[in-house]
């Protein structure tokens, strides 16, 4: 689904990421994970074809659709009309939504469980609602590539706990391919099949979630350790930071 | 137009609206009514005393007379040829501002925009007041005028984008900087003019009237928002996608650049149509469009109709106002500026207290 090779990205005349390969399957869930400011985002405009790689080779087959960041929009739209954007390929320079537009949105609304949204104004909406739209959006474009920005930044427990099921459920039943940035491993270990971890802007460790998801390489990641947690009484793991409390060196 | 809103209208029985209560259905054809009215009023109102039957039977009697004529000549004169292409002219100005002000706001995603505040009228201004200078008139007149209005725009974006990105803070100050030069250009102007007959020409036209508007300047004027406006109507569905940020359309597969360059070129040919024909008529765009959105919510399908016909039907009152409330004419522009200055304000307070300055 996913080819790149090689592939250096610049913003604002710098360079920010260097020769970075990456090759995803079709149907599989790519995490990435990064400190902030390493490079997700723009791995992640280039992805969807908002920045132009300076040299590199990438190629995706299939339409792509993007969740962004915890959206907000200047004017009241309502839920629908939001979703209904996503179908702005299908349709010409000068064509407007009409009734098959209407029923694919209204098809993924049923879908995700969010008829009821449909006549609410978006920025009304919380965070993980809002989220749910977009991803109807994205959806509604009839992409086979999702790509979301942090998904479940600024989301509470429940509703971290939906937008990964959803995830998992449109790999499971729609051969969905799908690639999503965070910075909770956890959220990597739950649904993700394969792991991108940028520790900088060339160097990278790429690979099945179990291999690359490693304390070890999180600590590096983070440059804090990071250690494997394991569920009592459920077959289950995580990572989590040891926090250092070394205010020392707030005073130093 | 029609047939394509009733299709999205049927789409959205079932909705009610963005938490409006109003059908969009139900509102357009409400305004065409009232605007019919309000335009037929119109014509009656003024020094010479005619009753709505008057008008009509002296409208009708051009294409099949149905009554005889009882009326003094005069007064189908008065009619015909002082008052229709008056209230022509107000009907297609308040409509042309109206459609791109809410155009410009939704491609910049920035509720405070009008075709004023981003530099086109007063580039356009400035182009008019120099084809005055040069002795040019007509065709010649709405021509700097376009030229000097897209120049304006192009300065404008130019300065408010940054590797891409236009900001809402940036491209306002911009407008107001480009603005800013364009009057002291237009002062440079009238320094230079003949202080007898075209100083007062300039100063009168840029002040804003339709008092002495004839059917060439009609044509004028609707040869430059016909065309435009239904450009922009065409591009409905892309100006809402514009309008979610150009980062988000792009990645949704809008042609961001096109959609920006074809409603700027529009929006700054309806201004040169408007400041060529009738001087510096400002902020119907900014106003408007906020009455319309309140009305019919946000999706551009239904507001840029709604904003045209709405702007038309205020431009025609203001102009009732400027005709009537004192024997002299007040020009048409000063009144439009005493109402839109507060409600810019009201906007301004309103965006503030949202934190609308920190997103752009």
């Amino acid at each position: 689904m996913i080819e790149a090779s090689d592939l250096t990205v610049e913003r604002g005349g710098k360079i920010i990421l260097e020769s970075y390969s990456l090759c995803l399957e079709r149907a599989r869930i790519l995490a990435v994970l990064g400190a902030n400011g390493v490079g997700k985002t723009t791995l992640i405009n280039t992805l969807i074809g908002i920045l132009k790689p300076k040299s590199g080779r990438l190629s995706i087959d299939g339409p792509v659709g993007f969740v962004p960041q915890l959206f907000e929009v200047p004017f009241a739209y309502s839920a629908l009309d939001i979703a209904l954007m996503g179908r702005a390929r299908h349709l010409g320079l000068f064509g407007a939504p009409g009734r098959k537009d209407y029923e694919i949105v209204r098809h993924y609304f049923h879908l995700l469980g969010i008829e009821h949204f449909e006549p609410q104004a978006f920025n009304a909406l919380s965070g993980g609602q809002r989220q749910l739209v977009m991803i109807a959006q994205a959806l509604a474009s009839e992409c086979e590539l999702l790509v979301l920005d942090e998904p479940c930044a600024a989301l509470d427990y429940k509703n971290q706990d939906k937008v990964l099921a959803l995830l998992e459920h449109l790999r499971d039943e729609h051969a969905m391919t799908i690639v999503f940035s965070t910075h909770m491993p956890q959220h990597a270990v739950e649904i993700a099949t394969d792991a991108l971890l940028m520790l900088s802007g060339s160097d990278y460790v790429c690979g099945p979630t179990a291999d690359a998801l490693s304390a070890e390489n999180l600590s590096t990641l983070y440059d804090l350790p990071i250690a494997r947690a394991d569920f009592m009484g459920l077959s289950k793991h995580t990572y989590a930071p040891v926090f250092r409390h070394d205010g020392g060196s707030l005073n130093g | 137009m029609s047939s394509s809103s009733a299709k999205a209208s049927a789409g959205r029985t079932t909705t009610g609206a963005v938490g409006r209560k109003l059908g969009s259905g139900f509102v357009l054809p409400a305004l065409v009514c009232l605007l019919v009215a309000v335009t037929l009023y119109s014509v009656t109102i003024g020094r010479y005393d005619l009753s709505v039957a008057d008008v009509t039977y002296i409208l009708i009697d051009n294409v099949h007379p149905i009554v005889t004529p009882y009326w003094d000549p005069v007064q189908e004169v008065v009619v015909e040829q002082v008052r229709v292409p008056r209230i022509l002219a107000a009907i297609i100005i308040g409509f042309g501002l109206s459609i791109s002000g809410a155009a410009l706001q939704g491609l910049f995603r920035n509720p405070l925009v009008d075709p004023g505040i981003i530099g086109v009228t007063s580039g356009a201004g400035f182009g008019g007041t120099l084809a005055i200078l040069l002795g040019l008139q007509g065709y010649l007149l709405l021509t700097m005028a376009f030229l000097f209005g897209i120049g304006s725009v192009f300065l404008v974006k130019l300065l408010s984008t940054v590797r891409g990105r236009t900001s809402m803070l940036t491209l306002v100050l911009a407008g107001v900087v480009i603005s800013a030069f364009f009057s002291a250009a237009i002062s440079i102007a009238k320094l230079l003019a003949d202080p007898f007959q075209k100083l007062p020409a300039i100063t009168y036209w840029l002040m804003g009237s339709i008092a002495s508007s004839n059917y060439l300047d009609v044509l004028l004027v609707a040869a430059a928002v016909v065309p435009s406006a239904v450009a922009i109507y065409l591009l409905r569905f892309q100006i809402n996608i514009l309008s979610l940020g150009e980062e988000k359309a792009r990645a949704l597969g809008a042609r961001v650049v096109l959609v920006q360059w074809i409603v700027l070129v529009a929006s700054a040919l309806i201004s040169a149509g408007v400041v060529a024909t009738s001087g510096i008529i400002g902020w119907v765009g900014l106003v408007i469009p906020h009455v319309a959105r309140a009305l019919v919510g946000a999706d551009h399908q239904r507001l840029l109709p709604v904003s045209g016909v709405m702007g038309a039907i205020y431009l025609l009152l203001v102009d009732d106002l400027a005709r009537t409330v004192t024997t002299a004419e007040i020009p048409l522009g000063i009144i439009t500026a005493l109402i839109g200055v507060p409600v810019f304000a009201v906007i301004l307070r309103r965006l503030h207290a949202k934190g609308g300055w920190s997103s752009d």
